[in-house]
């Protein structure tokens, strides 16, 4: 008989148990998808870039765990908030490392009425990844570098999966804004811009793109956890870069932000 | 009766032969749906006019924040000749005295205090005003003839502050809209039937009522001979819109010439307004630019509206403000909602004359305000930060009336139908320490409470600590109300509000408005006591003068209900209490968590709390979860506030919420509808009320290093909003360390 309620369990149910790792949790995200959203920060991540701004989401075996059901009961008192256009980015670190929790986990926040937001460098793709996409009413996808070896430079891995899962996203015909960090000296080359804008320009799916400035806030974690920071001395984008930037966006896609 | 004697072709009614300016709304309001697009500058002469006020209101700073003091005059309606600013550019007019920013003195409230507020300023009140009161009363008397002992001991020992009873009480509203509507000689007309209303064998009641009715008839004569010194004739009703704003003017003017009381609101006068706007908009009479023109005037002399005030009095209520509080918004009962395109038009003066603290302009939010009117409420406080919000559902709902304006900061009031005697507030941590020493006052011993059993040594138990506790309140809600049923009766003797009371209806329900401050550290401190373990440390008297806190606990703000239940619980056991006891004129209590800006004083005065508060710290403002404790982002805090149930503090749980531009959003489109759905999301767990701001830490500390650079800059506090510039240094000090919300 239990056997069989189990079974019986609607799809939406978390059982008890299942944990994510997370590095943070913010209650009132305005940058990370449209509206008010709680922003679930993923610990751990593949990628080294080196520009990263939380170095300490990076190791996969930091953070702390904490349940779905926790994560939704927070979720379900923030709702009033959302108002229409919000509700909750799973941002990291790479949340796609945790991929099968956070599908029973974005299951329940539909469940809930609760809009879902991935944050991904989408580097892995696999079925479950495709099986969380159907689950994730808007990808947030973090196209580093149009150029494989700069990605490889700025990363330290190529970006042959984050581009066909971007392939593979537009297939499904579901929403997605694209990120872009400009970086001096590494992201902001003109040609590679071009290339960039170009080569996702006839995308349907992509109701967005974001350029995201460098900064430097990030710079104390990396001296707090002694790790060798490259970009010590980079300095955020003049106005002219960024303005260089978006004009190339704007002459590829509808909606280009500047942030 | 006819009313509609100038036969302005409005749609009749109720209103036209009884008074009842609530149907006239009714049948000729024009909601509107749109956005802020229709909106237009400031005319030529208004920019005339304000060039020539920032002036003067620039010497006022530069004079320590009083321009001038008239030292010869008992003010009233009739006492100073018409002021001018710029005869030729003012569309509206009027002024307290015989020139712009002279402050007057109103002395039946206490003359001791006037006395001191001009001595402060180094001048001395005339010799025949101070002799009158050689033979005349003032309240401030009348008052101290009454109080007992254990009243003077709870007011000077700070557990009662901030009472009325050396100044004028304040709260009352009158339905400034008659005038216009009616004219004097037909509301006299009405008065006159009440009074024949009131004959047959006397009582006590009847004799005051008569006497009442009487005043406010020579109130309203008063008006006229007020209005006529200007060359308007307010016998009769107001015929276009230029007429129907200035005789609103003029009746709220008549008020604070009449009297100095702490809050002196506007009520709701701009949907109403915006009747005559619109049907001279329509018949050509006016344009656009006309009447913005008219609102900007009009606000601009609500801005001007000054009342002398002694420096003690900025302690309580930092800032010099006057609380010339418009409700703007809402929803009618029958569905359509209040907003016109005047509830724009007076959000537009934040535009056309700058950020301002005066009107305390207040929407009044409701899930179905039109859409267009919400983005541009987001907009002007993302601008100005000089917005508050309350939940007209909420208030709707509960209380009853759609016709209703805010008395003095957050507090719902039914216009021209009811009225309110305001009550100041306890400070409850006080009184939790009172408790935890045997009933005496922690700072110098005295005891103020009998009866109270000592504690055990060593750590506090929570049932035992919540029992002494509740024992104090009822003695303390006990002697409150005692020192309110005095204090209105001896307002009502001496200090008669009878301009305000002229355009009320005769002998209106009555709300006695009592205050708590404090509640965020009576539930810290309680959850201290209940989750973690909490000593008192004592002095040599047996006082206590510390705590040691060992463990955590949860904190008031953070969305934990084992904290945020408490501070519901003990608001429901106050007013609970407060209920008890018999009430000047059978009014009916409620209660407030607000604190206006005493929170700092009240610190000041209060020693070491359970909850790690040290002696002399400020608290929180209103119903605000302490500086810092708030740790779980913004949306915690907010839904911590709204578990306060707005039953058991029907005079308003105010909020006073801090963020930076960038916490909104990136882009301003974004930030306008991140606001709207905050708002949206806070307002639909039926809280009650928002001061939205939305300012950089950096800019206030560089207005804090440079006022002369900020003279308009505008923040809100504790249900009213101020000039950051003219508040003390300690207030700016304390509004700096406040949460603000970055991350969120």
């Amino acid at each position: 008989m239990k056997q069989c309620n189990e079974l019986n369990k609607p799809d939406y149910a978390i059982q008890s148990g299942l944990s994510l790792r997370i590095h943070s949790l913010e209650t009132f995200g305005t940058h990370d998808g449209p509206g008010v959203r709680m922003v679930v920060f993923a610990q751990g991540c593949q990628f080294r870039c080196v520009y990263c701004q939380n170095p300490d989401t990076l190791d996969v075996k930091g953070g702390r765990m904490i349940e779905l059901k926790e994560l939704v009961e927070k979720a379900v008192k923030q709702k009033a908030y959302f108002g229409k256009l919000g509700g909750v980015t799973v941002s990291g670190g790479e949340p796609l490392l945790q991929r099968d929790i956070l599908i029973p986990f974005f299951r329940a926040l539909h469940h809930e009425g609760i809009n879902t937001c991935l944050d991904s460098n989408g580097r892995l793709n696999d079925a479950h990844t495709r099986q969380l996409l159907e689950h994730t009413d808007l990808l947030l996808l973090d196209v580093k570098h149009i150029n494989d070896r700069w990605h490889h430079r700025l990363t330290g891995l190529s970006n042959k999966n984050t581009l066909s899962l971007a392939a593979y996203r537009e297939s499904t015909g579901k929403r997605m804004w694209l990120r872009y960090v400009l970086v001096p000296g590494w992201t902001d080359q003109p040609e590679y811009l071009e290339e960039w804008a170009e080569y996702f320009t006839d995308y349907k799916t992509v109701e967005r793109v974001e350029i995201i400035p460098f900064h430097q806030l990030g710079r104390h974690k990396w001296e707090l956890l002694n790790m060798d920071y490259q970009l010590k001395d980079v300095l955020p984008p003049s106005e002219t870069v960024k303005q260089k930037a978006l004009e190339i966006f704007k002459g590829r896609f509808k909606n280009v932000i500047l942030k | 009766m006819r009313t509609d004697i100038t036969a302005i072709p409005f749609k009749t009614g109720e209103w036209n032969t009884s008074l009842n300016v609530y149907d006239f709304v009714l049948k000729n309001i024009r909601p509107y749906t749109g956005n802020a697009s229709f909106l237009t500058g400031s005319s030529p002469r208004t920019n005339r006019l304000w060039e020539k006020v920032k002036k003067e209101l620039a010497k006022e700073r530069a004079n320590n924040g009083c321009l001038a003091i008239d030292t010869e005059t008992i003010s009233n309606m009739t006492a100073f000749k018409p002021g001018y600013i710029d005869r030729e550019n003012e569309v509206i007019v009027g002024l307290q005295t015989d020139q712009l920013l002279k402050r007057a003195m109103k002395p039946f409230g206490g003359i001791k205090l006037v006395e001191s507020a001009v001595k402060e300023r180094g001048q001395t009140v005339a010799t025949r005003v101070t002799d009158i009161f050689n033979y005349a009363r003032n309240h401030n008397e009348g008052v101290f003839n009454a109080y007992d002992s254990e009243i003077r001991a709870f007011r000077s020992k700070h557990l009662l502050t901030g009472l009325p009873d050396n100044y004028a009480r304040g709260r009352i509203i009158g339905d400034f809209r008659r005038l216009a509507l009616y004219g004097a000689a037909q509301l006299i007309k009405f008065k006159k039937t009440d009074l024949a209303g009131t004959g047959g064998e006397m009582t006590e009641h009847k004799v005051r009522l008569r006497e009442e009715i009487n005043t406010q008839i020579n109130a309203l004569k008063d008006m006229v001979t007020m209005a006529a010194e200007y060359g308007y004739n307010v016998n009769r009703p107001a015929e276009n819109a230029t007429e129907a704003v200035q005789w609103v003017y003029f009746a709220y003017l008549a008020a604070v010439k009449e009297q100095d009381g702490a809050a002196m609101s506007l009520g709701n006068v701009s949907s109403f307004l915006d009747i005559y706007i619109e049907r001279d908009l329509q018949s050509g009479l006016l344009t656009e630019e006309g009447a913005q023109e008219l609102i900007d005037q009009f606000v601009m002399k609500l801005r001007l509206v000054r009342h002398l005030r002694p420096a003690s009095y900025d302690e309580i209520f930092g800032g010099d403000p006057t609380w010339v509080t418009e409700a703007i918004g809402g929803t009618l009962h029958d569905g359509r909602t209040k907003v016109t395109k005047t509830s724009f038009r007076f959000l537009q003066t934040l535009y056309n004359l700058g950020a301002a603290p005066e009107p305390n302009l207040t929407v009044l939010w409701s899930e179905q305000l039109p859409e267009g009117f919400k983005q541009f409420c987001a907009q002007a406080s993302i601008d100005t930060s000089s917005i508050q919000y309350e939940n007209d559902d909420l208030m709707r709902d509960t209380r009853g009336s759609d016709d209703y304006g805010i008395a003095c900061c957050v507090s719902y009031q039914e216009i021209g139908k009811s009225i309110q005697h305001f009550g100041a507030r306890a400070n409850l941590p006080k009184a939790l320490l009172i408790a935890l020493n045997q009933g005496k006052e922690e700072l110098e011993g005295t005891e103020l409470i009998r009866n109270i059993h000592g504690l055990p040594a060593g750590p506090l138990e929570y049932e035992t600590v919540l029992g002494v506790f509740k024992q104090t309140l009822r003695e303390l809600a006990r002697v409150y109300a005692k020192a309110m049923y005095i204090i209105h009766y001896m307002h009502d003797k001496y200090y008669y509000e009878r301009a305000q009371m002229a355009l009320v209806d005769t002998d209106p329900h009555i709300d006695i408005a009592y205050g708590a401050a404090g509640i965020s550290i009576i539930a810290d401190s309680l959850s201290a006591i209940k989750y973690a373990k909490v000593t008192p440390i004592r002095d040599e008297r047996g006082l206590t003068i510390d705590f040691k806190i060992e463990g955590d606990f949860p904190k008031y703000g953070n969305d934990d209900d084992r904290a945020d239940n408490i501070a519901k619980e003990i608001t429901r056991f106050f007013i609970g209490e407060l209920r008890k006891h018999a009430t000047y004129k059978n009014s009916t209590p409620t209660l407030s968590l607000l604190t206006i800006t005493s929170n700092v004083m009240y610190g000041t005065n209060t020693g070491a709390t359970p909850d790690g508060r040290k002696a002399g710290e400020a608290f929180a403002p209103g119903a605000n979860p302490m500086h810092g404790r708030d740790c779980n982002g913004a949306i915690a805090s907010l839904n911590s506030v709204c578990k306060l149930d707005y039953k058991d503090a029907q005079d308003g749980i105010s909020n006073t919420f801090s963020m930076v531009p960038k916490s909104l959003g990136d882009s301003r489109e974004e930030q306008i509808t991140n606001l709207v759905a905050t708002m949206g999301g806070y307002f639909n767990q039926h809280a009650h009320h928002l001061n939205v701001n939305v300012l950089d830490r950096e800019t206030l500390m560089d207005a804090y290093e440079h006022p002369e650079n900020y003279p308009q800059l505008t923040i809100r506090v504790s249900g009213y909003a101020v000039n950051f510039v003219r508040l003390s240094r300690a207030h700016q000090l304390e509004v700096i360390t406040r949460t603000f919300h970055e991350t969120m």
